[in-house]
């Protein structure tokens, strides 16, 4: 079984405030843990400081994979304490640019003066440049593959025990469909890695009248979220990396609307921070 | 299988130009071509679809200015997928139309982030003499 747990589930930049408590301020970070206690983290973005408080001392090995290397996605690192501890090894996955890669982009933040540590100063960091092939990280498969979003950013699909979770919280695989009419599987970004997902978080940012004058900044709306989730015929659906500008009562509303205008076959649960997933045979 | 993030964005930018537009995979078979690249084959691809290398290159005669037929070696479409560089060429088709027209034909390839070579896009422009 995987157990997905949200710490961040705000997209763009922080939101803290009385608005936002129940869906959470905190920017991008999952946690995905493993029964053998294997322990991923998607995205580091400000919801990684607390899931970093959590850890306990004596796990050797963390592994961050990022989508990409916005800042709602980074911005956290810094600031996750397994980094500091020199008994863990934290492995972080990324992409590569087409002339840097992953280390070399990410010491880019994690220097001065942006930040006034070192990413080489770091203990036991190992950066690995994504997309690659398929990898093992304990129990989980994991599956990468290049998604429409500016800058390169991947979307993640974690296997175990036959059941998938897929991670694409930035995403705009509506972008540029004309008459708003999808093509063919294999002319939709991020269908492969979504197709028959057991748990899929996805971007939904937007509202339509917000998209009008946000195409190409790489969102999705709720009706693109909806649609998408349909077409690559998932289980579950989790719309994420929600605008900063919704407060829970907007999001309540959206995710109802959502609900009552495409009368999804799927499970459609809110992406609220602290929200717990258990996915795949219980044993 | 869905054809990478690269190729599907071409497709969607090309589908936005008025300028006629071949989107091949590594191998030359024709996967997309836009509204005024129809023109040029005299097909539409939503009738066609997806088009083996041979089949869409045979829609075409080639030929130089004295009329002499171009060897397929010698297309910038050639160029670009045996050697993996943009390419260019000068010179006169007859499509299914059966009309000649001189052509400006660049060829560039699709390379991904890491070096992979993903495909390529086919340039034609008409000259009006």
């Amino acid at each position: 079984m995987m157990r997905v747990t949200l710490f961040g589930t705000r997209g763009s930049v922080a939101a803290p405030g009385p608005e936002t408590l129940r869906y959470g301020g905190n920017t991008s970070t999952v946690e995905v843990r493993g029964n053998d206690g294997t322990l991923l983290v998607l995205d580091a973005g400000t919801g990684i400081r607390r899931l970093g408080a959590q850890i306990p001392p004596d796990i050797a090995r963390i592994d961050v994979l990022l989508t990409h290397l916005h800042m709602d996605h980074i911005q956290g690192l810094g600031f996750f304490d397994p980094l500091y501890h020199p008994g863990i090894d934290v492995h972080i996955w990324g992409p590569a640019s087409g002339t840097l890669s992953l280390g070399a982009r990410l010491t880019r933040y994690l220097s001065p003066p942006l930040f006034p540590v070192h990413l080489r100063d770091l203990p036991r960091i190992t950066c690995h440049d994504v997309p690659c092939p398929p990898f093992d990280i304990g129990p989980f498969h994991v599956q990468t593959s290049l998604v429409c979003h500016p800058s390169p950013t991947v979307g993640y699909r974690i296997h175990a025990e036959g059941s998938a979770v897929v991670y694409l919280p930035d995403h705009e695989p509506a972008l540029g469909l004309r008459d708003g009419r999808w093509l063919e599987p294999e002319w939709t970004s991020g269908y492969d890695l979504a197709t028959g997902a057991d748990l899929l978080i996805h971007d939904a940012q937007y509202t339509d009248e917000e998209y009008e004058d946000r195409v190409g900044w790489g969102h999705s709306t709720y009706r693109h979220a909806f649609e998408f989730a349909a077409r690559v015929g998932v289980k579950e659906f989790v719309p994420f990396h929600h605008d900063p500008s919704h407060d829970d009562e907007t999001l309540d509303r959206l995710v109802g609307d959502a609900v009552q205008r495409f009368k999804p076959e799927y499970v459609v649960s809110k992406g609220c921070e602290g929200a717990v997933f258990e996915v795949g045979p219980k044993s | 299988m869905a054809h990478p993030i690269q190729i599907i964005l071409t497709r969607q930018l090309a589908s936005y130009l008025s300028v006629p537009l071949f989107l091949v995979d590594p191998k030359g078979n024709l996967i997309f071509y836009n509204e005024p690249a129809e023109a040029i084959l005299g097909r539409r691809f939503d009738e066609t679809g997806a088009m083996p290398r041979e089949e869409w290159l045979s829609a075409f005669t080639r030929f130089d200015d004295e009329g002499k037929p171009i060897p397929l070696e010698d297309l910038p479409l050639t160029i670009t997928l045996t050697k993996k560089r943009p390419a260019y060429k000068r010179y006169h088709t007859r499509g299914l139309d059966g009309v000649a027209r001189q052509m400006e034909v660049t060829t560039i390839p699709i390379t991904g982030l890491q070096g992979d070579f993903l495909g390529a896009v086919v340039f034609f422009w008409e000259l009006s003499e």
